[in-house]
């Protein structure tokens, strides 16, 4: 099992429609018009890793995992668990059950009308992994335990917690259908850094030892050199490098990701004065021709506007860059 | 003399079950052409440290104690009218979110224009001139054609350089910037900071900075102050708080950011969290959860006390 495939994305694109209603449509003869969110990833999730997704706003991270665990259908391509299609198995609760996620907002993603006792048992209840009640009480009860709450605060309201605490509460509820594959939607990006500090500390420990595989998704470069094993950087609904974290982390080969790494403050660098980058995100409604990131681009030339740029291997890294693939990038 | 200068200022909230004290002797004070950073946790009263300056404090908030002296006059005791002519003309405010700071039903141009001329006598020419500068210098491409643009038509980075730019266009002495880039992407975010950094040092304004992020304080900040439960920990340079923190809450701080240049297996955390207003810990409000604490920190509250480059409040510098 040392090298088994958890999560596979093959060539998935997802598109938006985003086209006015019928109607103003045929009145003003226009076509219809598709937001490509996501278009032809490809990733592979080893089991008990974790691939950790970064990228700005509007990239398309959080689509990609409301994908992952099938709360979207792929417009084009598959995704793959344990070698079996999503698609497919989306009748397989036995499946559903192995796969959670946890939300970036820990104040919404709680009923606040619910003891943490129910929400923590909704999972249990759901999938019928026990039905007696002292025995899901007793689950309820180890659940809390190994995210760090005790058993009593089980019979308190999400509005008594911090934000922190909260944050552990979903840690809880998303372990408690005793997943093998979390999915990680900027679980920390609400939190101050001393708590961040101590959920990233816990989800590490749970990996450890419960050989959880994750997708962890974040803005956060910092955030996701602490956790991730593997990465790839998003832009513009493409996946323009991926590789093992630390090579993409010691030497970054797209234009974007060194951009990206530049634009974060430091705190080694004090005082350094930073290059900005010019330009902002392009709409996703109507990318730039050729490579997406050819304005923002120092590295652009005539090809970079025209053709679309294939995954190339730089060593362990594919990166999708004219300037990379023809070596001017030095 | 200072430009501000904040002496044991203490704010208030009464509450039936009793008045909760939200800041409690904050002192400290930024010269003109400085950036002074704010730090501390959610509930630290960085915000409202802020707030209370500018006389805008949320009811039943109130000042109950010290003073805050600008350019040499105390404004903590003006009335309502004399303060919001300083507010706006002499100190400029930049909040978080840009799409709640500026009104959707106005053009920003007239929104621009018209801060302008409530702070000077301008022609509508000129106002108009002045608007179309201001949205140059802070980088909006286009900008006199995009004068008569509504906020919804500009993205999330840009409307925030227009924030800025109506907080700059009465050229006030002293900006108070509150998480000016906390809710946008890393790019947006360093073209935000440069420009910030530019407009201190050409027109010799002060900043008050006020955020959660230690990297943007890192690279933007003169001196930098740390806030927990209501009172400042350290207060010092920014290169010596952080590489070489006196109080062990900054000191903790520090060490649980993640970094871009080495990966730890283990991040460093500090166990608990900071205390609800209505339980704050007698003594040094750090002590429950300070690693290094010893009797004197259970019951006697510790001031400001000089700890190498930086001033800590923390009696493990109280002899030397």
């Amino acid at each position: 099992m040392a090298d088994a495939k958890t999560l596979q994305a093959v060539g998935v694109s997802h598109f938006f429609d985003v086209s006015r209603p019928f109607l103003q449509r045929v009145l003003a003869r226009e076509s219809r018009r598709s937001l490509r969110a996501v278009d032809d990833v490809s990733f592979t999730i080893t089991q008990g890793t974790t691939f950790a997704l970064v990228g700005e706003s509007g990239c398309g991270k959080s689509t990609i995992a409301r994908l992952a665990v099938g709360l979207y259908r792929p417009s084009n391509g598959d995704i793959l668990f344990e070698n079996q299609a999503l698609s497919s198995a989306r009748a397989q609760p036995a499946m559903r059950r192995r796969m959670n996620m946890i939300f970036q907002d820990p104040y919404a993603s709680l009923n606040p009308r619910w003891r943490v006792t129910d929400i923590v048992a909704e999972p249990i209840r759901a999938f019928r992994l026990a039905t007696r009640p002292n025995e899901v009480q007793g689950r309820v009860g180890s659940l809390l335990a190994q995210v760090g709450l005790t058993v009593r605060d089980g019979d308190k309201y999400p509005h008594e917690f911090s934000g922190g605490q909260r944050q552990r509460i979903s840690i809880a509820r998303a372990l408690a259908s005793e997943p093998d594959f979390l999915v990680c939607d900027e679980p920390t990006s609400a939190l101050d850094v001393s708590v961040q500090a101590q959920i990233l500390n816990l989800m590490r420990d749970l990996q450890q030892r419960l050989g959880l595989t994750y997708l962890f998704i974040s803005h956060n470069l910092a955030v996701v050199r602490h956790m991730a094993d593997r990465l790839g950087v998003m832009y513009l609904g493409r996946i323009v490098e991926q590789g093992p974290a630390e090579a993409i982390f010691q030497r970054p080969r797209h234009p974007y990701t060194r951009l990206l790494l530049d634009a974060i403050p430091d705190l080694e660098q004090v005082g350094r004065a930073r290059t900005p980058v010019g330009g902002e995100l392009p709409s996703p409604i109507a990318p730039p021709s050729g490579c997406a990131f050819h304005p923002r681009c120092p590295l652009a030339l005539d090809r970079c506007r025209v053709e679309k740029p294939l995954h190339v291997m730089d060593g362990d890294v594919q990166v999708a860059c004219h300037a990379v693939e023809e070596g001017r990038d030095d | 003399m200072a430009l501000l200068d904040v002496q044991d200022l203490t704010v208030e909230f009464p509450t039936r079950r009793g008045t909760l004290r939200a800041l409690d002797q904050v002192s400290f004070s930024i010269d003109s052409g400085e950036i002074l950073g704010v730090v501390g946790e959610s509930g630290a009263g960085k915000s409202l440290t802020g707030a209370a300056i500018v006389g805008l404090l949320e009811r039943p908030g109130r000042i109950a104690g010290g003073e805050i002296k600008f350019d040499g006059k105390r404004i903590d005791n003006l009335a309502p009218e004399p303060l919001r002519r300083i507010r706006g003309r002499r100190i400029g405010m930049i909040f978080q979110d840009p799409l709640t700071t500026l009104n959707p039903l106005y053009t920003i141009g007239r929104q621009l224009t018209e801060t302008m001329q409530t702070h000077a006598r301008l022609s509508d020419a000129e106002a108009r001139r002045k608007a179309i500068g201001w949205l140059d210098r802070v980088g909006i491409p286009a900008a006199a054609q995009r004068i008569g643009a509504y906020p919804h038509e500009f993205s999330g980075g840009q409307r925030q350089r227009v924030v800025i730019a109506l907080a700059l266009c009465a050229e006030p002495a002293l900006v108070i910037a509150d998480e000016p880039t906390t809710a946008l992407d890393v790019s947006i975010q360093a073209q935000i900071i440069t420009l910030l950094k530019d407009l201190t040092r050409d027109h010799g304004t002060a900043v008050m900075l006020v955020t959660h992020d230690m990297g943007v304080i890192a690279e933007t900040a003169d001196r930098v102050a740390v806030m927990y439960a209501g009172r400042i920990a350290e207060i010092g340079p920014v290169a010596a708080v952080i590489r070489h923190p006196a109080h062990p809450y900054t000191h903790g701080l520090m060490a649980s950011i993640p970094s871009l240049e080495h990966r730890v297996s283990r991040l460093h955390q500090i166990d608990g969290a900071m205390p609800r207003l209505d339980a704050i810990p007698s003594g040094c409000r750090f002590h429950p959860r300070c690693p290094r604490a010893f009797e004197r920190c259970t019951n006697e509250p510790p001031e400001l006390i000089p700890a190498g480059a930086t001033s800590a409040a923390c009696w493990l510098h109280a002899h030397g």
